[in-house]
């Protein structure tokens, strides 16, 4: 069966029918942003003095990446600007540049996301408001991983051999216990988590490399000034400056019993990430499956272009409106999300 | 196609560069107002969402070729606007009544008093009885 009006336009309408249904599209994309949006408003406006984070995204990273989706705008246009004007070549180099773009995109974005769920806020309890942020030491959080995991597989062997000798024996006796080990994965740790693994290996303190260059706040508050108090953390002695390029950061050893909280940069820290990670995750989800769709044009539709050069054209056109509708997205998520 | 088609086309094209240089120097801009600090939070806001609304209405108008539809989808955005404007409108409005716990606890404490009261005035009346 022929689908009707995909190249003719429709007497009623004055437009081919995919354009009315993308549109269609777009507007209940419209409102479903535009709830997220008002959600962030509501959020922020509403958050109590020092609670909104600021100031804790990448300007450079937010900005390359809205080039790179700009770039993609005007290229995805050019692509079917060059169909229309019989140029296939054209075309695919401007399509498959698209495609690279809104990888790249995703990619930076990724690495992004991996940032922040490795990168932590601790507060203390010695001074009151005492927070700062960097990472766990590597070597220290990879020497704890595999002793949990020695220690992990050490339980399950002895466990997994009392059973057998349970099983092998009159079964007089009680069933051996499973063995009872904190469930922890090490993706990105949380207070509760820190304090498990504390008892459980035998730890008191952690090592934190604590950011010096790294200025944010708490909406209403003043800046968090790392440079302003050395020895804020107060923990026993252990304090080494790390030397050469890595000097902006400070090797702390924080005792488990002095940290209030400890979080990554995840939705569970604070409703700002709760609605970063919300409205980029959407955002990247659309860039990801525009993405798909765009390079199913370019791969995918050779023989439509040799059959019904009009029909693709119109597809690239349609595709091309939901592209440009998730740059124009970011267009307002770039300054709200990472400057305002 | 005609040579006139393809003529509007290649004139397209160069708007369409045009308009991509002026998004790049938009993002420049926004960043760059981003450190200038206009004498309140509220203008500093209002400045980089006038920018950002001036890019999109860029990238709408030129390569979603809003500039020149027809009427059927022009209703369709029209609707959507509407719709998105009365639920922007909705949430300004609740901004003047904003979810507040100290206020709502205060409320409660309220509430809580005035109970209180009238359970007392019940006793007192059964103790006339």
């Amino acid at each position: 069966m022929e689908i009707p009006y995909t190249v003719k336009p429709r007497p009623d309408t004055g437009v081919y029918n995919a354009k009315i249904g993308i549109w269609l599209f777009l507007a209940s994309e419209i409102m479903l942003f535009g709830a997220l949006f008002s959600s962030y408003i509501i959020l922020r406006i509403t958050a109590p003095e020092g609670t909104w984070l600021e100031g804790v995204l990448n300007v450079p990273i937010g900005f390359g990446n809205t080039l790179v989706l700009i770039a993609s705008s005007v290229t995805v246009v050019m692509a079917w600007a060059s169909l229309k004007l019989n140029n296939y070549k054209a075309f695919q180099r401007y399509m498959i540049f698209t495609v690279l773009c809104a990888l790249t995109f995703l990619l930076v974005k990724s690495f992004e996301y991996n940032e922040k769920f490795h990168h932590y806020e601790v507060w203390t309890t010695d001074e009151t408001d005492n927070r700062f942020t960097g990472h766990f030491d590597k070597e220290w959080l990879s020497e704890q991983k595999a002793a949990y995991k020695a220690r992990v597989a050490e339980m399950d062997a002895q466990y997994q051999a009392a059973l057998s000798e349970w099983s092998s024996s009159d079964k007089s006796t009680d069933a051996p216990r499973e063995p009872d080990y904190p469930k922890i994965t090490f993706f990105t740790l949380t207070t509760a988590e820190i304090r498990d693994l504390s008892s459980f290996l035998g730890f008191d303190s952690v090592i934190f490399e604590k950011e010096h260059k790294h200025a944010y706040k708490y909406a209403g508050m003043p800046e968090v000034d790392d440079h302003a108090h050395h020895d804020e953390a107060g923990h026993e002695g252990d304090e080494s400056h790390a030397e050469g390029g890595h000097g902006h950061h400070e090797t702390l050893t924080i005792p488990v019993g002095n940290i209030k909280r400890a979080s990554a940069f995840i939705p569970s820290h604070s409703t700002f990430f709760a609605i970063y990670f919300t409205l980029t995750g959407l955002h990247a989800l659309h860039v990801f499956l525009g993405a798909c769709v765009l390079a199913y044009f370019v791969f995918c539709n050779r023989r439509m272009w040799k059959e019904d050069p009009d029909r693709l054209a119109n597809r690239v056109e349609v595709g091309g409106l939901f592209w440009h509708f998730v740059d124009l997205v970011w267009i307002f998520l770039f300054p709200v999300l990472y400057l305002l | 196609m005609s040579a006139d088609h393809d003529h509007d086309i290649k004139s397209h094209i160069r708007t369409y560069l045009i308009i991509g240089a002026a998004l790049f120097v938009g993002t420049v801009l926004t960043v760059a107002v981003s450190y200038v600090d206009f004498g309140s939070h509220a203008i500093n806001v209002a400045v980089g969402l006038l920018i950002a609304t001036v890019k999109a209405s860029l990238v709408a108008l030129f390569f979603m070729h809003l500039i020149s539809e027809k009427t059927a989808i022009y209703l369709l955005i029209g609707s959507a606007f509407f719709f998105f404007v009365g639920l922007m409108g909705l949430t300004i409005w609740a901004d003047k009544n904003p979810p507040n716990r100290t206020q709502n606890l205060q409320l409660e404490q309220k509430v809580a008093v005035t109970e209180g009261h009238s359970h007392s005035e019940d006793g007192d009346h059964s103790n006339d009885h």
